[in-house]
């Protein structure tokens, strides 16, 4: 996947609070780190937590714009069942979609109003040929912490990029406290051995 | 050296780079995180002002005083900084003065989403707009210099996408100024009394006379003559949008939008065929490329609402979608996930009471405005920062008895000192009848926990002075003034009843830090709460607070009649449960428990 002339475009989305912001900038610095021009786009601001967060992550060799067009995303990089299916416009019809297994209620879910809609697996797969379903909070538990979850989740990623893996570990070294960096990387080399 | 930055990352490391010495802002989206980086650098005064007019007023006393300095603010924090900055364009300054506006298109996170660039030009300030973190890092140092050069303040205009974007950056080590601090009176340049003034506003327009020149051999005003069909004159994250959108075609790409390049752009508009102004918000460029007489596209075919991306650029140009529209139709319902207050957040039990009192709330700017939203639906205004007091003022005096009992104002501790003092003077001196609820949280929590005067710690988090809100309250000539805690909602309840029903003003203030308060100063960890499942009754009286923790579960058929027509029964999340116990204090089947131990 990682050729130079066209830029690589992958958008991630979450829930705020499940570190969909950390994992975008691990990729950026190690596509910076392997060469390549990159751009991250994201919004913070408002009280985040639980609200929808996306994070688009561009590179290759000149990149312009900070956003993906619409119709133009390689990789779907969802944390959440519900997010994924809020983006499918972004995505070009041979994308690859990586979900994280994981449902997070939005509140009038939790309230009792809305249901949750439980057939997106389904209808990712009716759309796209390449749908990667993970289970990288089940990972993360198995490396030792389940707040690991979005560095078990890249850990499956990483593996569809012709990238060095020692690359990635130093990267995550570098960027997470030292406290839980052997976690971390405990959980993204289980993450990167998945299938 | 290379490294990823965001725009406001590489803003303050541009200004550390110039030899910044003063450098002030007030928290706002997207601009936040330029003083809170400027704040890690070595040898630069930071500090958090209480609004945005304090902070441009201490950076133009530096720039006096002949030292380098930088105020930043979103763009609506310009409003607030707008008396001062008009006129500081008529004084000039000695050292350089660079204020940062960022501007949100699509409000992200803000209540408009006014185009600042319409301020250069009334206030006859030059502006700089970086497209990308590597022009926001060069484009501060040439803006202290243009400053400098021109005797004016100078505007970098930032928006969303540039200030929270990462892209790499090339940086340098600071430069080595000559400090030269010096007390030099000039009365006629700083001084603005009429007699003064007159003299400085020609000096004003000579500036941009002399700017309107400098702009035509301003490097960053570049051409990329292409393809000659079609020429887009764009800046900013614009530029990116099109250029990634139509790399073959022709730019001209602005680095500074005001003044502009009056004779380059006629130049290139006779270069190319067709020509387009690609710019988000307002017609800036198109209207004055228009004055000039020449024929441009612009708004006719992008549109003036919300922000652009490359597909902008195509539907604009070619007039088509850019994406063939994939069968949405056959996507289920998907419930909306807004932003939500916390769990355990301080201000949920207030906005609950309220809502059950069913008063008129005069809202303001915070984390608490969030509480407009279902199920708590406890704000009725939100205009800017500190205004909620002025609201409650004046439905008092309009409606008179038919008010009393029935408005209150709510204001976050942060945006009281940022500009709800002179409402609340107001108060006091008009004889209003308003009841004003201080939701002191212990930080700008909206904007990721800044430091204010009423926190006691600076910027670097050096212990300071700080605010008494009893004392500066009473101070202003309130008399009734109540300190509770939002977590104790039967006192709440009473003193909310007790003083909306005053016919005379009064101040709550509930007090209690922002459940992501840093310091560690909450103490032990409180047990977390469960639902037993016996004792729950389904009455949904737990939910109405909103707590993202709270679930509701409904049961099959055949258990709801088993367990007595229950339909369904409530749920602690205890990965989100930080255990305040609001919920336990409403369900009157006590079937909220305290679980033993912290998890």
């Amino acid at each position: 996947m990682a050729t130079t002339d066209r830029v690589q475009n992958i958008l991630m989305v979450g829930v705020g609070g499940q570190g969909v912001i950390l994992a975008g900038e691990i990729i950026s610095e190690v596509m910076m780190r392997a060469g390549y021009d990159v751009k991250k786009s994201e919004v913070h601001g408002m009280a985040q937590r639980g609200g929808s967060v996306s994070s688009h992550v561009r590179f290759g060799s000149k990149v312009y714009s900070p956003l993906i067009k619409k119709g133009d995303a390689d990789v779907l990089f969802s944390f959440e069942l519900l997010e994924s299916a809020r983006y499918l416009d972004f995505m070009r019809s041979d994308a690859l979609i990586m979900v994280n297994s994981q449902k997070v209620l939005p509140p009038s879910v939790t309230l009792g109003v809305d249901t949750y809609p439980e057939q997106i697996p389904e209808i990712l797969r009716a759309r796209f040929s390449r749908v990667d379903i993970v289970d990288a909070l089940d990972i993360a538990k198995r490396a030792g912490n389940a707040r690991a979850l979005n560095v078990a989740f890249l850990g499956a990623l990483s593996r569809h990029f012709a990238v060095d893996e020692n690359l990635w570990k130093d990267v995550i070294s570098a960027m997470l406290p030292a406290k839980l960096v052997d976690v971390n990387i405990k959980a993204f080399l289980l993450g990167r051995k998945t299938d | 050296m290379k490294e990823l930055l965001t725009g406001n990352e590489a803003i303050a490391r541009g200004a550390y780079e110039a030899g910044v010495a003063v450098a002030t802002a007030y928290p706002g989206t997207p601009s936040t995180e330029i003083l809170e980086n400027m704040a890690a650098y070595e040898g630069v005064y930071a500090e958090w002002s209480p609004n945005e007019k304090v902070a441009l007023e201490v950076a133009t006393g530096a720039a006096i005083g002949g030292r380098r300095a930088l105020a930043a603010m979103k763009h609506v924090g310009v409003n607030v900084a707008a008396d001062p900055l008009f006129t500081v364009s008529y004084t000039g300054i000695k050292g350089g003065l660079v204020i940062v506006t960022a501007d949100d298109p699509e409000m992200h996170s803000s209540q408009n989403e006014q185009d600042n660039r319409n301020y250069a030009k009334f206030a006859k300030v030059p502006m700089l707009e970086p497209a990308d973190s590597q022009e926001a890092r060069d484009y501060i140092k040439l803006a202290f210099e243009l400053s400098e050069r021109f005797d004016t303040p100078v505007f970098v205009r930032t928006t969303t996408r540039v200030s929270h974007s990462k892209s790499i950056v090339e940086l340098s080590e600071p430069q080595q100024r000559p400090a030269a601090p010096a007390l030099e009176k000039q009365p006629d340049k700083y001084v603005m009394v009429p007699a003064h003034a007159r003299r400085r506003h020609p000096l004003v327009e000579q500036r941009i006379k002399d700017l309107e020149a400098f702009a035509e051999e301003f490097a960053e005003n570049r051409v990329e003559l292409q393809d000659p069909a079609v020429g887009i004159i764009a800046s900013g994250a614009c530029y990116q949008y099109a250029r990634e959108a139509f790399p073959g075609y022709s730019f001209l790409k602005l680095g500074m939008v005001y003044p502009l390049p009056k004779k380059k752009i006629k130049e290139f508009s006779r270069q190319v065929k067709k020509l387009y102004a690609f710019e988000e918000l307002d017609p800036f460029i198109e209207e004055q490329v228009k004055a000039l007489g020449i024929e441009i596209i612009g708004k006719d075919v992008f549109p003036s609402c919300g922000e652009f991306d490359p597909g902008t650029a195509e539907q604009g140009i070619r007039g088509i979608t850019g994406t063939e529209k994939k069968d949405t139709a056959a996507l289920p319902y998907l419930p909306p996930r807004p932003p939500t207050m916390c769990p355990g957040c301080p201000h949920r039990g207030l906005f609950y009471a309220l809502n059950k009192m069913k008063v008129f709330v005069a809202g303001d700017i915070g984390c608490y405005t969030l509480a407009c939203l279902p199920p708590l639906k406890a704000v009725d205004t939100c205009i800017c920062m500190g205004a909620s007091i002025g609201h409650a003022m004046g439905l008092d005096k309009a409606l008179g008895s038919a008010a009393l009992g029935r408005v209150v104002a709510v204001i976050g501790d942060s945006t009281f000192l940022h500009s709800g003092i002179t409402g609340l003077l107001d108060v006091a001196y008009n004889r209003g009848a308003c009841t004003v609820i201080i939701l002191d949280n212990w930080t700008t929590a909206m904007t990721g926990r800044q430091d204010h005067p009423g926190t006691g710690m600076t910027i670097r988090e050096e212990k300071t002075t700080k605010v008494d809100y009893v004392k500066l309250v009473k101070a202003l000539g309130i008399k009734q003034v109540k300190k509770v805690d939002p977590f104790d909602l039967k006192t709440l309840n009473k003193v909310l009843k007790k003083e909306i029903n005053r016919p005379e003003p009064s101040v709550i203030i509930t007090d209690s830090p922002c459940v992501l308060y840093r310091r560690g100063e909450k103490g032990a960890p409180r047990p977390l709460l469960y639902v037993e499942r016996s004792e729950c009754i389904g009455c949904k009286a737990c939910l109405q607070l909103g707590c993202p923790a709270l679930e509701w579960v409904t049961l099959p058929p055949q258990e709801q009649a088993a367990l007595k027509k229950k339909k369904g029964e409530a749920f602690i999340n205890p990965s989100l449960c930080v255990g305040c116990e609001l919920c336990s204090q409403l369900c009157r089947k006590g079937a909220i428990r305290k679980k033993d131990g912290n998890n």
